[in-house]
């Protein structure tokens, strides 16, 4: 059974390579029974869209020229 | 392939003196630190174009510049561990976890309401930004060439000469302290360490 530490290191590794078969079977078991770890999965997602959404905003000269 | 970079010459001069008055002041040498700003700005210049927002760019740069600054100190300092370390208020994940490894509750992740509906909130780009800001240089550095230009694992690791488990764990720490940021400075509107 993954403690909370290991199933975090897999959910941030989760944005940057696929898991490997154990590891999402295990990470599954864990977010099944753990709702804190649950929360953090989504919030590893929403940073990853949030990062995105930064790197595009505010900028007055290209709002104009993109559709 | 033609770098179209999307930022006014206005916009890259006004950034250029601010990096400079701040590099100036870490520095405490004219010369040092034009030479850092002029490194970062030519470093950055590679992924300019990807960096649609200026605020995203500017937060990029100065991430170079730090990390610049933090490798002038260190070669001038015959002692590296004397040397003033800009990550040296970096919190190790292990005070989030209990001896069991699971999470204590001073911090463990909250569930965030309804996310989606707080970001046309001008205030939480702010927080997200200062949040970004600051990171430790190298965690927002790897953490940009991910979520924002990205790169894959492979081609960080090239960019930076670092192994694929040294990046797991930049990326890892820099992922933490962003989203223990957010839930302190956003949700629970309190100062926090990160």
């Amino acid at each position: 059974m993954l403690s909370c530490f290991e199933a975090t290191l897999l959910l941030s590794q989760r944005q940057d390579r696929p898991l490997k078969l154990n590891e999402k079977a295990q990470l599954t078991l864990h977010l099944s029974m753990c709702s804190k770890c649950r929360n953090f999965s989504q919030q590893m997602r929403l940073l990853s869209g949030l990062a995105k959404q930064y790197r595009n905003q505010d900028n007055p000269s290209q709002e104009d020229e993109q559709q | 392939m033609s770098l179209n970079t999307s930022h006014s010459p206005q916009f890259l001069a006004k950034l250029r003196q601010q990096m400079l008055g701040f590099a100036i002041l870490q520095l405490g040498c004219t010369a040092s630190a034009e030479d850092a700003v002029q490194e970062a700005m030519l470093s950055a210049h590679v992924h300019a174009a990807s960096f649609k927002g200026q605020s995203a760019y500017k937060t990029w740069v100065f991430a170079i510049l730090k990390h610049k600054m933090i490798d002038q100190m260190r070669s001038k300092q015959r002692h590296p561990q004397s040397s003033v370390n800009v990550d040296a208020t970096e919190f190790e994940p292990e005070q989030l976890f209990d001896g069991s490894g699971h999470w204590t509750a001073a911090h463990a992740p909250m569930r965030w309401p309804n996310p989606e509906g707080e970001l046309e909130n001008e205030d939480f780009w702010q927080i997200f930004e200062l949040c970004l800001t600051h990171l430790p240089a190298q965690h927002a550095r790897v953490f940009m060439m991910r979520e924002m230009l990205e790169l894959e694992s492979i081609e960080i690791c090239a960019e930076l000469g670092l192994s694929v488990s040294n990046l797991n764990v930049l990326m890892y720490r820099a992922r933490l302290r962003l989203r223990e940021c957010l839930e302190s400075k956003w949700l629970k509107q309190e100062d926090c360490a990160c």
